[in-house]
């Protein structure tokens, strides 16, 4: 099954002269099942592309389906109902809410979904024990250190069962420690046969936990493959 | 999602206050202000309304407020009690005159003549003695502030005697006033009585009270026809003196600035503070935005921390206007301000309209808030 099928995405920013050209067409397919990892050099698009497949980038042609449906069929409030059940996010600088405490920020998408803040909570509290954070359950983020709080965030990004998880650079802001900690915490939690997994990174020391690696370069993808044959620290 | 927003809100402790502060110093700068100058305002025409018998108030036509009225001939009374609609009429005399204490004390004091056959117009509410003593030879009533004044720390006693325009008075009883602008004491007496009290001695006859059959507007209309007096209902009256007041005085003016400041500072204070407090959330709302949240919830989480802060801020701000006025109704000079319930609903418009500015800017904000910047540093 294809968790995400892009076909000759074009993304430009600007205005008339300073208009400048991002993605040049971009093809790609992420598989369920699998975690496919998005690698390339700093500016090459790699974020500009996560965002257009979670839908809160426009684009200007092409088609992006996620799981057979394709986002430009979507009206905008059609879209924001799509990603609060489909999509669940990663991002470097986790943006826990900071009054919140770890479980409740875990249930913020039941929440969203207007689930009953106990039963939202409950659910989040039982995923966040599986990650291994039992024991903090009731602390503010500003109590938890950077790999707590990504599990936080892991914990948020997969509490209402989404489809399709996307990060950018969730090891980015860990020491390499918590970094390996938090990505196979992701792995184990997050890679299910009926869902896809996208990790944007820049860090080659976790290149091992991908199954699939996508190289970008200037708005392209210039080669797919498996972990075995890039190069790993 | 309501309890996230109330999360954030409470979370930030510092900007709570110092919102909830924002609207609570706002708020009761302009209740409290307000309130006072109202008060103040009602003071100015007191000895109009605190005279419930009568609906109709004669004067001559030059008369421009209850302070300074002009004299009017005795053979005025027959005329205006010639006129249909007139139930009764009775001479009604007001001025000023000094009282000597025994210390020897000078102060000036109000004197207020009622007629001798009905003692119309007498004090509403008795301490001590009644209007009817006033009938004994040269019996005052004066009112407990008077009291207060001129004996101060002793307790409220009758049968004492003053020296007034250098005749001597008897108090025969002791009445709780309401308060005159001028907060001078307040001394009932015979009509009589009045004109000996007071400095001059001639016929001074300055107001005449009357009642009507029914429609006081109407009767008082009929009674200027008739007589060429200035003739008004005891209402009319007393806004006449209010507005007399409101034109003639700086004391508007002086209120106004204040309750201006008070919802231009607590604005604000509030604007910014609430500015701040929505774009240090930006990425949160952003993230909220992302997973899904739409902007109608997003909106309603605004608006629902703009409200609480407004609610919270208001109900401290009144409370804390109504517990000086619980506080200083003791107080002699104070006595009789408080805050009507139409100054409440004000401050509230008022508050609400500092929130509705306030969230107005942040709102849009959050509104036009693009959520692919969660993907960005
Ligand atoms: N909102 C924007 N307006 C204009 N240009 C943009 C905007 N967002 C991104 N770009 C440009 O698009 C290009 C791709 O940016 P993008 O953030 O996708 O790169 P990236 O691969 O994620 O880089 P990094 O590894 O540094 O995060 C860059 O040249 C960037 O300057
Ligand atoms: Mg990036």
């Amino acid at each position: 099954m294809l968790a995400v099928s892009c076909r000759q995405v074009v993304k430009e920013f600007g205005e008339g002269q300073t208009r400048v050209r991002v993605l040049h067409g971009v093809d790609l397919e992420i598989p369920a099942g699998e975690l496919t990892m998005l690698v390339g050099p700093s500016g090459c698009g790699k974020t500009t592309l996560i965002s257009i497949i979670a839908g809160i980038l426009s684009f200007e042609s092409g088609t992006v389906e996620l799981f057979g449906q394709d986002l430009s069929q979507l009206k905008s409030a059609d879209l924001v109902r799509f990603r609060r059940r489909t999509l669940g996010f990663i991002f470097q600088q986790y943006n826990l809410l900071p009054a919140l405490s770890a479980a409740e920020n875990a249930a913020v998408p039941l929440l969203a979904a207007g689930m009953a803040r106990s039963a939202a909570v409950g659910k989040a509290r039982d995923l966040l024990a599986r990650l291994g954070l039992g024991e903090h359950l009731g602390k503010l983020p500003n109590q938890l250190s950077g790999g707590q709080q990504q599990r936080v965030a892991i914990a948020r990004a997969l509490v209402h069962e989404p489809k399709l998880i996307v990060c950018d650079e969730p090891t980015a802001a860990l020491d390499a420690g918590s970094g390996q900690t938090v990505m196979g915490l992701l792995r184990d939690a997050a890679v299910a046969a009926d869902r896809g997994v996208i990790v944007v990174t820049h860090d080659n020391r976790i290149y091992r936990y991908a199954d699939r690696i996508a190289e970008m370069s200037d708005g392209r993808i210039t080669s797919v493959d498996t972990p075995q044959h890039q190069k790993v620290a | 999602m309501a309890w996230v927003a109330l999360q954030m809100l409470y979370g930030d402790r510092a900007k709570y206050f110092g919102l909830v502060f924002g609207v609570m110093f706002a708020t009761l700068l302009m209740a409290q202000q307000t309130s006072i100058f109202v008060s103040l305002m009602q003071r100015t025409s007191s000895q109009v309304t605190s005279v419930r018998e009568a609906d109709i108030w004669v004067m001559d036509p030059r008369v421009q407020y209850y302070d300074e009225p002009e004299p009017m001939p005795a053979t005025d009374l027959d005329r205006v009690r010639g006129v249909p609609g007139v139930t009764w009429a009775v001479p009604y005399f007001r001025g000023l005159t000094n009282v000597r204490a025994p210390g020897g004390l000078l102060n000036q004091v109000f004197l207020l003549g009622l007629d001798d056959a009905s003692l119309i117009g007498g004090p509403q509410r008795m301490i001590l003695g009644s209007v009817e003593d006033l009938r004994r030879p040269d019996a005052i009533i004066i009112d407990r502030a008077g009291h207060e004044f001129i004996w101060p720390g002793e307790p409220l006693a009758i049968g004492r005697q003053i020296e007034m325009n250098d005749r001597t008075a008897t108090i025969v009883g002791i009445s709780e006033a309401d308060a005159p602008f001028t907060t001078f004491p307040i001394v009932h007496t015979r009509y009589t009585n009045a004109l000996k009290f007071a400095a001059g001695g001639r016929n001074r006859m300055s107001y005449i009270l009357a009642r009507s059959d029914g429609d006081a507007s109407a009767v008082a209309r009929r009674v200027a026809d008739v007589t060429g007096l200035q003739a008004r209902t005891s209402a009319d009256f007393a806004w006449q003196t209010i507005r007399y007041y409101l034109a003639r005085t700086g004391i508007p003016v002086n209120f106004g600035i204040t309750v201006t400041l008070g919802f231009i500072v607590g604005a604000a204070i509030v604007g910014q503070t609430f500015y701040i407090f929505v774009l240090e959330n930006m990425k949160q709302f952003g993230a909220l935005k992302a997973i899904g949240v739409t902007n109608t919830t997003l909106a309603g989480m605004v608006l629902l921390q703009g409200a609480v802060v407004a609610l919270v801020g208001y109900g401290l701000g009144v409370g804390l206007s109504a517990g000086f006025f619980a506080a200083t109704d003791g107080v002699t000079a104070l006595r009789g301000f408080s805050m009507p319930w139409q100054i409440m609903v004000g401050t509230a418009a008022a508050v609400l309209m500092i929130m509705v500015l306030s969230i107005f800017a942040s709102l849009r904000r959050v509104m036009v808030l693009d959520p692919a910047i969660v993907f960005r540093g």
